[in-house]
């Protein structure tokens, strides 16, 4: 199934009040916002404290309309199993049953109960906007934070590892749908989760979401910045359907021709201020690896790819 | 029907009796039988619940209160570290208000490791917001269980049914199998004010600021105190629901009717022994044999630890000579959790006997009844007074 939405038959009914809380320029808000009109009205949400709970708004006033269960960090997974348990004991499975994360909540403290959920079966979508590090709590390093980047827990050097390959890690759990998608191509998304509801069992969308007060840009750049990601291969759209990777979107129409240079990325951020020039051509060599796996069809530099083909 | 089971059957029959619709649990010794033997049940279709094998004790209970949430009876059952493993889903499940049963099959903590009995892991959680209710034996196990989701349903505050680690769960015992008829009448079907639902969408356990706050039309809704408040005030009013409820299950099942203190030869007696769990009814041979001696003592076995049965407690034993407080479990630098409870609960009555508090049987240390009756021989005295630090029975240092 290809579906090509666009700007012009996207529905107009609007699950997301505006005037929320979320920060100007935050990637998340334009997701939220776009990923919640695929999942529909009848959806039961559920979420862990990042910065959706803030976005959300505070007791007793919702930005939300639809049912939504806030839950502790570490549960969320474990709660859609738990709010999916219900539904089938009352007869309600028709409801769609979706998660909401950050990457500390999918990635580190939350994916416990994620990998449970996944290998239990639990029929849900989890989405895990990645805005790179623990932005609610005032931009703490995460499992998902790049290499080289300022965060207040690694401030003076930035972090010295790379990023968890979460979207990997779902793969390997042997799930009939994971996509990667961007703030930035919010159409993309979109019909990414329409298309996830058209599977039973879990499903995962690993979304790169800009955040100007955590990454250091203005925050009318944040569509900007997210496409630049995509635009120099750092971040890659790709879908694993059945376990066949493909690349999606703006990524594969970039397959065989130039990418830009990732540098015109860390540029525009303050978070890689600290960045050498040895740094930047170290990633610059990743990424082409990277994307002569890609071409090679083989992907074997490319982990991710690489299990979504072998399986 | 008199059947004989273990503890943790008669648990689990008790949880299929009140029709469960979600089961989460996460094995743990000495509760495991339970969980394996509800899971049998849903297997074998003879229980039409869900029953989901999670990957964690704090997952276990995420089950729970996100089934709870979306309106479905829920259970639950641990030990030990995993209850501890759970803390934080304790307090959510309680400030969420929700009607969640769970089994503590009470097992001492390590470290250093033990699989045996004490009571350190549920008295460690009494301030987690949670009724607290303990069984002595098999029958009081799977009755407790069918009144906790009474209980829990009625004032929407989730109840744990605690009960001794293989003294209780692992024995055999004849007990009485309740009639589903008489479990329909006595337990209602669950049906919460409100749950998660697209036709009429909420947003739960969003985040609440220190004042209170108006809503869209301009009614103020609570603030963070107040939603607490509440929670104290309801658990305080249950006291009155357990009483309702015992009569009840009296009246239907012709069993029970001791809210809160089932007394053994108390009447007549100046000194009485107080302890929670299977202890009360190991304590009542040594009544039998001390009676037999001369020495008016008896014994009191407290079933609810948490709303604190204080006034039942001062009413109770305010005009007796002494009190003598068993507990397998301490508040480390204090005393017995339950030790100083009694003391203030007792502090209003001008006229108020001695009390005294003895810690035994930590980690699965043997509880010897020749102990037992040493310690209350030289108790049970006029003489005796009030004690600020707890002694130790058994204790061979």
């Amino acid at each position: 199934m290809t579906v090509k939405t666009t700007i012009l038959n996207l529905p107009e009914e609007e699950y997301v009040h505006p005037g929320n809380r979320a920060c100007s320029g935050c990637g998340l808000s334009i997701i939220y916002r776009i990923a919640l009109k695929a999942l529909g009205r009848d959806t039961i949400l559920v979420v862990p404290p990042s910065c959706l709970t803030v976005l959300q708004g505070l007791y007793p006033i919702a930005a939300t309309q639809l049912p939504c269960l806030n839950v502790t960090f570490a549960s969320t997974a474990a709660a859609a199993t738990g709010v999916l348990g219900a539904l089938r004991a009352q007869g309600r499975e028709k409801t769609t049953v979706a998660a909401w994360a950050g990457d500390g909540g999918t990635a580190d403290i939350g994916l416990q109960a994620l990998s449970g959920a996944c290998e239990r079966g639990e029929n849900f979508i989890f989405f895990c906007y990645d805005n790179e590090a623990y932005m609610n709590t005032g931009v703490q390093r995460s499992g998902t934070t790049p290499r080289h980047v300022l965060t207040t827990t690694t401030p003076i050097t930035g972090k010295a590892q790379k990023s968890k390959d979460v979207p990997a890690i779902m793969a390997a759990h042997g799930l009939d749908y994971v996509a990667t998608a961007s703030a930035s191509y919010p159409l993309d998304l979109y019909d990414k989760t329409l298309k996830a509801k058209t599977f039973y069992g879990p499903r995962y969308l690993h979304i790169q979401t800009p955040c100007p007060a955590g990454w250091g840009f203005s925050p009318e750049l944040s569509v900007k910045i997210g496409r630049l990601a995509v635009e120099t291969g750092l971040f890659t759209l790709y879908e694993i359907e059945n376990g066949q990777f493909r690349l999606t979107g703006q990524s594969a129409k970039m397959l065989g021709k130039k990418r830009l240079p990732v540098r015109d990325y860390f540029k525009t951020q303050t978070r890689f201020k600290t960045l050498t020039d040895d740094n930047i051509d170290e990633v610059q060599e990743e990424v082409d690896l990277k994307w002569k796996g890609y071409e090679n069809d083989c992907a074997l530099h490319a982990g991710i790819e690489y299990q979504g083909v072998k399986s | 029907m008199y059947i004989i089971e273990s503890g943790n059957v008669a648990a689990a029959l008790g949880v299929k009796l009140a029709e469960a619709a979600v089961i989460a649990a996460y094995p743990i010794t000495p509760q495991t039988p339970l969980t394996e033997k509800l899971s049998e049940l849903v297997d074998a279709g003879e229980m039409d619940a869900q029953y989901i094998p999670v990957e964690s004790e704090h997952s276990a209970l995420a089950v729970c209160i996100a089934a709870s949430s979306t309106g479905s009876r829920t259970f639950t059952a641990t030990s030990a570290n995993g209850l501890l493993y759970m803390n934080e889903q304790l307090h959510w499940a309680a400030g969420a208000r929700l009607p969640i049963v769970m089994c503590v099959v009470n097992r001492g903590i390590g470290a250093p490791w033990t699989v045996w009995n004490d009571h350190q892991d549920s008295i460690s959680q009494r301030d987690a917001g949670w009724i607290q209710l303990y069984a002595c034996d098999h029958q009081q196990i799977i009755d407790s269980v069918l009144k906790a989701f009474r209980l829990a349903e009625t004032v929407s505050v989730p109840v744990m049914v605690c009960y001794d680690g293989y003294i209780l769960s692992h024995t055999y015992m004849p007990f009485e199998l309740p009639e589903a008829d008489q479990v329909k009448k006595f337990l209602p079907a669950f049906t919460p004010e409100y749950f998660l639902d697209p036709a009429c969408p909420k947003n739960l356990n969003t985040v609440t600021l220190p004042d209170i706050r108006p809503d869209v039309r301009g009614n103020a809704a609570p603030g963070y105190m107040e939603i607490r408040h509440n929670l104290h005030t309801d658990m305080r009013k249950s006291l009155d629901v357990i009483t309702d409820i015992e009569k009840d299950f009296k009246e239907i099942f012709g069993r029970g009717g001791y809210p809160f203190i089932e007394p053994y030869r108390v009447n007549d007696a100046d000194y009485v022994a107080l302890c929670m769990g299977s202890l009360s009814y190991h304590l009542r041979d040594v009544i039998d044999m001390l009676r037999d001696e001369g020495i008016a003592v008896g014994v009191a076995g407290l079933r609810v630890y948490r709303p604190f049965p204080d006034k039942a407690i001062a009413d109770a034993f305010a005009h007796k000579k002494g009190l003598i407080v068993f507990e397998k479990a301490l508040s480390y630098g204090n005393q017995g959790a339950l030790f100083a409870d009694v003391k203030a609960a007792l502090y209003a009555k001008a006229d108020r006997p001695f009390v005294r508090n003895y810690i035994l049987g930590l980690g699965g240390r043997e509880i010897q009844t020749s102990q037992l009756a040493d310690v209350l021989r030289s108790s049970c005295r006029p003489s005796s007074t009030t004690t600020d630090t707890p002694e130790w029975i058994g204790l061979k240092l």
